[in-house]
């Protein structure tokens, strides 16, 4: 039984979001969808945390706090990027001030395309992520 | 016949008691006159360690059987008081007159009077079977006086040379300093062993002085008017001592502190109790006349730590603990509980508030006297133990306290607690010790602790309820206060400051010496009741004592002792093998790198500030002060009306 | 008493403390509209837990939550063995000393609020649960829980306001709203994670076993107010100990938190009037 998959603790930041990723990251904490019967608790602490979800994508102010961010989780640990801004930028790619997708600054395991990211394709992207998680688990 | 062995015994073994209080005067004189600096500091140490191994001596030889004496000499020693009395109060009168402080000078002058008007006519009548008694309780405070004391004026010698360093602007008049701390420790032996009360006022009123000089040492405007106030609050104690004695000599015809506390405490004698308790209690600058004690915090350290914690402050609760078999349930024993107890939760409640270290640790040793106070005058034999352990552990731990303060003060620069994060990085040492000397004061399994605990049972046992409600604030508060403190030096901010100066090995080793004796009274306590209290407070009581914790329980405390002395030692191995991966510190993920700064708006570095809380709406001393001298001088009245009434 | 028995309870504490913690979730989800996840999940979170790499700031914080357990671990023992109360009290303050301490080590800020809080939290509570074993003590002669437990009558009939005094702040004890400033299971990002903010993998499985154990202790204080000599009266204090954790569960999940002034003011004043008046009337009795 792999315990990594019974209890992923997620970090969500948001990056250069609008935020509708983020409110529908949020609406999976809701009783609609009910992610913490996966055991998922949202910490806002990367030391706590197993998996980090990013919305937005990445500009100059936020690379450094992204790097930080990831380098503060400990292993092993899983990136979800959320929403098509995450991806590669979106509809935004083009802005002066974006730099692209979070792929540019740290390593992803799982892309959840959509603008905005539907609930149900989060709470599949997780769990895609959990299956990662365990991989790297047997692999330190 | 047993009379007759006592007294030869007294004549000829009397040599080392003698020696015990002249020979700290001998080192005083030679201190003062010697001008050059490492003679005279070789003196201080030989002086000091001199003193430490007659008190050994004395505890040694008497321990046992204690002893009785009188004095051949007799009328020669109170000539010689006599003399010396009317010189102090002439230069106290004087220098009252000259500093137009002159409700000192009117104190001075009637309580020289009285007693030497005393002295002079109803004392020739009364017979003195014992001047001096040497008890358990005398061992326990010798021991503490000398060993304690001897340490510190060794630490002095270190501590002073960096002070004037520092301090340029003061004139140096160390021999001056050290000669005043050794006549002290003579005066403190004086009034432990006195059982002949004008004696004893003798030298309660020399330890005034005493602590007068030391508070004025650096002669600037603030140490001359905190040094009065101390003056002008003692001698209102010492006019009190006086009128309690002249009302025994007279109405009682004795002057013995013995024949005093073996009487039974009927309407009558609670007047000169009740004068004698308030003299107790300003000594130990129980509220309202706590002010001499905050403001006596002006000079040098050593002397904070000697008279201000450790030894003069005790002398007060000493004769409380004495008077015990007269307070108790009476009017006067439950002014002086409540007294006590306002003390307690009130400075409890303003040490939380407090930031400058020595603040804290007056306004500690404040809430911890008034616990002694609590203790001894409730009077049940479980009360009295634990007051004597409160005096022994809180003797040891807050003179650990105050020196270490002092040498932090020197290394760092400042004595604000705030700024002591930096500790570790300068000196792990200090600040080891730092924390054993704070543990020591309010943690299981150290000793305040145990004493608290029988406290507790003590006051639950004697129907105390109100004060048992207090000790449970006060504790709380105490936590508090501690808590943050030790927090404040375990954290490792910026590990690369450089210490301003010198540790000498002259504060080091009392530093450690004092540590180690924390350590160590925690595991040795059971020893010190089994062979010292239970045997006084049997003697005191008439029936056999009991030890208020069971002895699984001092099983149990052990293993906690153990514990908290090996856990820590295992870690070592585990820290020093450490593989971990190094994290920063999480500010949001702004954190440049050194765990110290973050980038703000714009992109600016700025430095993280850590504080404590302190709370001051609440608990500071602008709120609290004026509250609690109107509840504690209310009290004190209430006594009196409560004791005028007893005897309608 | 037998080594095998204090084992056993030191084994099984944790064990008890994490399926009540699992029960308290599954309630809250419920009240909340949600089905909650699995009963044994606080175990399946320290499990995962011990399974991260070990990362620190630092490196001595960690070990304070090493000694805060030692110490909780033995004040469970003391009390469910039928030792001195008051004794574990003082072990469970030496404890949560160190709790605090380790806050303060890492040099965080948010630990250090959390630290901050924590102290808090204690001086506010910590007058009651001294008042409540001076209260047991008064009325059973006795500071022993054996003695306690094991008298005529239970002590909830001498110490009625003592016991509504406890479960006041026994919401501080158990962390939950609206007392819970220092780390909050719930409103995990007031300030981050409050006191726990720099501690991962191993070290923050400690300090969630740390808590069972915390859970088990509280609950064992609300025991001995009911338990008798009579065997039934035994399993009629489990029952009144379930309900009181689910009186604290709902008060968690209906009321927000407060600031820290009235945190202290309302715990002090409750502590003050309940204790004062109850050990005051009992005084007359005795």
């Amino acid at each position: 039984m792999s315990v990594v998959k019974k209890s992923p603790w997620i970090l969500h930041y948001d990056g250069t979001s609008c935020n509708g990723c983020d409110i529908e990251v949020l609406a999976c904490l809701t009783p609609l969808y009910d992610v913490e019967r996966f055991g998922i608790i949202n910490t806002g602490n990367p030391k706590h945390a197993d998996i980090l979800l990013i919305t937005g994508s990445v500009n100059e102010q936020n690379i450094p706090v992204v790097k930080q961010l990831y380098e503060q989780m400990p292993d092993p640990k899983a990136v979800v990027a959320v929403g098509i801004c995450a991806t590669s930028g979106g509809i935004f790619a083009e802005c002066y001030n974006v730099v692209g997708g979070v792929g540019k600054v740290i390593p992803v395991d799982v892309y959840v395309p959509g603008c905005a990211a539907r609930p149900e394709s989060i709470i599949d992207g997780v769990v895609k992520a959990l299956d990662i998680l365990e991989e790297k688990r047997k692999k330190r | 016949m047993t009379d007759i062995i006592k007294q030869k015994q007294g004549d000829e073994c009397m040599g080392a008691i003698t020696g015990l209080i002249l020979f700290p005067l001998a080192a005083a004189l030679g201190i003062l006159l010697v001008k050059n600096d490492e003679v005279r500091n070789m003196i201080v140490r030989v002086g000091a360690a001199g003193t430490a191994v007659l008190t050994l001596v004395v505890v040694g030889l008497y321990f046992k059987s204690g002893i009785a004496l009188s004095f051949r000499l007799e009328k020669a020693i109170e000539a010689v008081m006599a003399i010396a009395e009317t010189a102090i109060a002439v230069y106290v009168i004087s220098i009252g007159i000259k500093y137009k402080k002159y409700v000192i000078s009117v104190l001075s002058f009637v309580q020289a009077s009285a007693m030497l008007c005393f002295e002079f006519t109803v004392k020739h009548n009364i017979e003195v079977k014992h001047a001096m008694i040497f008890d358990k309780l005398t061992a326990i405070m010798v021991l503490v006086i000398g060993l304690v004391g001897s340490l510190i004026c060794i630490y002095a010698v270190g501590y002073m040379k960096t002070y004037h360093i520092h301090h340029k602007e003061y004139k140096e008049r160390k021999n001056f300093f050290f000669a005043v701390l050794f006549l002290f420790l003579s005066a403190m032996f004086g009034i432990v062993l006195s059982n002949d009360l004008t004696w004893m006022y003798f030298c309660w009123e020399l330890t005034t002085l005493c602590s007068f000089l030391l508070i004025g040492y650096t002669r600037t405007k603030e140490a001359r008017n905190n040094s009065f106030r101390a003056l002008l609050i003692n001698l209102g104690g010492g006019v009190a001592f006086a009128a309690g004695i002249i009302f025994i000599g007279i109405y009682y015809k004795t002057l013995e502190l013995s024949v005093v506390t073996s009487m039974k405490p009927e309407a009558a004698m609670m007047i000169p109790v009740f004068f004698l308790s308030l003299a107790a209690l300003t000594k130990s600058a129980q509220l309202p006349f706590s002010s001499w004690l905050l403001g006596a915090m002006v000079a040098p350290t050593p002397s904070s730590a000697l008279l201000h914690s450790a030894t003069m402050v005790k002398a007060g609760v000493y004769l409380i603990i004495r008077l015990a078999p007269l307070l108790g349930a009476t009017p006067v024993g439950k002014t002086v509980t409540f007294v006590g107890g306002i003390t307690f939760l009130a400075c409890s409640l303003m040490a939380i508030s407090q930031s400058d270290a020595k603040k804290i640790l007056a306004y500690s040793t404040l809430a911890n006297l008034g616990l002694i106070v609590i203790c001894a005058s409730i009077g049940t034999q479980e009360s009295l133990w634990a007051a004597i352990l409160l005096i022994i552990f809180h003797a040891v731990s807050k003179s650990l306290l105050f020196i270490s303060v002092g040498s932090i003060e020197h290394q760092i620069g400042n004595r604000d607690v705030e700024n002591m994060d930096v500790l570790l990085g300068i000196s792990k040492k200090l600040a080891l010790y730092m924390m054993i000397g704070i543990a020591g004061m309010f943690l299981a399994p150290f000793g305040m602790l145990i004493s608290k605990w029988v406290a507790m049972k003590a006051f639950i046992d004697s129907n105390n309820v109100i004060i048992v409600i207090i000790l449970a604030y006060g504790s709380a508060a105490t936590l508090f206060y501690w808590t943050k403190w030790m927090g404040k030096l375990v954290s490792r901010a910026n590990m690369n400051q450089q210490s301003e100066s010198k540790f000498h090995l002259d504060e080091e080793i009392p530093i450690t010496i004092l540590a180690g004796m924390v350590v160590v009274s925690c595991f040795t306590f059971p020893l010190v009741s089994k062979y010292a209290l239970i045997p006084y407070l049997t003697e005191v009581f008439g029936r056999t004592a009991l030890i208020p914790i069971g002895t699984n329980d001092i099983k149990l405390m052990l293993c906690m002792l153990s514990m908290l002395i090996l856990l820590p030692i295992s870690f070592i191995p585990i820290y020093k093998n450490d593989k971990r991966r190094k994290v920063p510190v999480y500010m949001a993920g702004e954190n440049t790198g050194d765990n110290e700064t973050f980038y703000g708006a714009m992109n600016e570095k700025r430095k993280m500030e850590l504080s404590n809380w302190y709370m001051v709406d609440y608990f500071g001393p602008k709120r609290l002060t004026l509250w609690s001298d109107v509840i504690a001088a209310a009290i004190l009245v209430s006594g009196v009306i409560m004791m005028i009434g007893g005897m309608a | 008493m037998n080594i095998l028995i204090l084992i056993g309870i030191a084994m099984l504490a944790p064990v008890a403390g994490g399926l009540l913690t699992g029960i308290d979730r599954i309630i809250s989800a419920r009240l909340q509209g949600r089905q909650g996840p699995p009963l044994l999940q606080p175990f399946y979170d320290v499990l995962k837990l011990c399974q991260k790499e070990s990362i620190e700031v630092n490196s001595m914080h960690r070990f304070f939550v090493y000694i805060s357990l030692a110490f909780v671990v033995f004040t469970t023992v003391i009390l469910l063995s039928g030792g001195d109360i008051l004794l574990a009290i003082f072990a469970l303050t030496l404890g949560s000393v160190f709790f605090v301490l380790g806050g303060y080590a890492s040099n965080s800020p948010y630990n250090t609020i959390g630290s901050e809080r924590e102290l808090l939290q204690i001086m506010a509570y910590e007058p009651m649960v001294l008042l409540t074993c001076v209260g047991l003590y008064y009325a059973e002669n006795s500071f022993f829980v054996k003695d306690i437990v094991a008298a005529q009558t239970p002590s909830i009939v001498y110490l009625p306001g003592v016991f509504f005094g406890l479960i006041f702040i026994l919401t501080f004890k158990l962390r939950k709203s609206p007392f819970d400033l220092s780390m909050s299971h719930h409103g995990h990002q007031e300030i981050v994670k409050g006191i726990t903010t720099e501690y991962s993998g191993k070290d923050l499985a400690v300090i969630e076993v740390t808590h069972w154990y915390e859970v088990i202790i509280a609950l064992a204080l609300v025991y001995v107010f009911f338990a008798t000599a009579a065997p039934m009266s035994h399993v009629f204090a489990v029952i009144v100990c379930l309900l009181v954790y689910l009186l604290e569960i709902i008060i968690d999940n209906g009321a927000a938190r407060v600031k820290w002034q009235q945190a202290l003011k309302s715990a002090w004043i409750v502590t003050g009037i309940m204790g004062t008046v109850n050990l005051i009337i009992l005084s007359f009795f005795k």
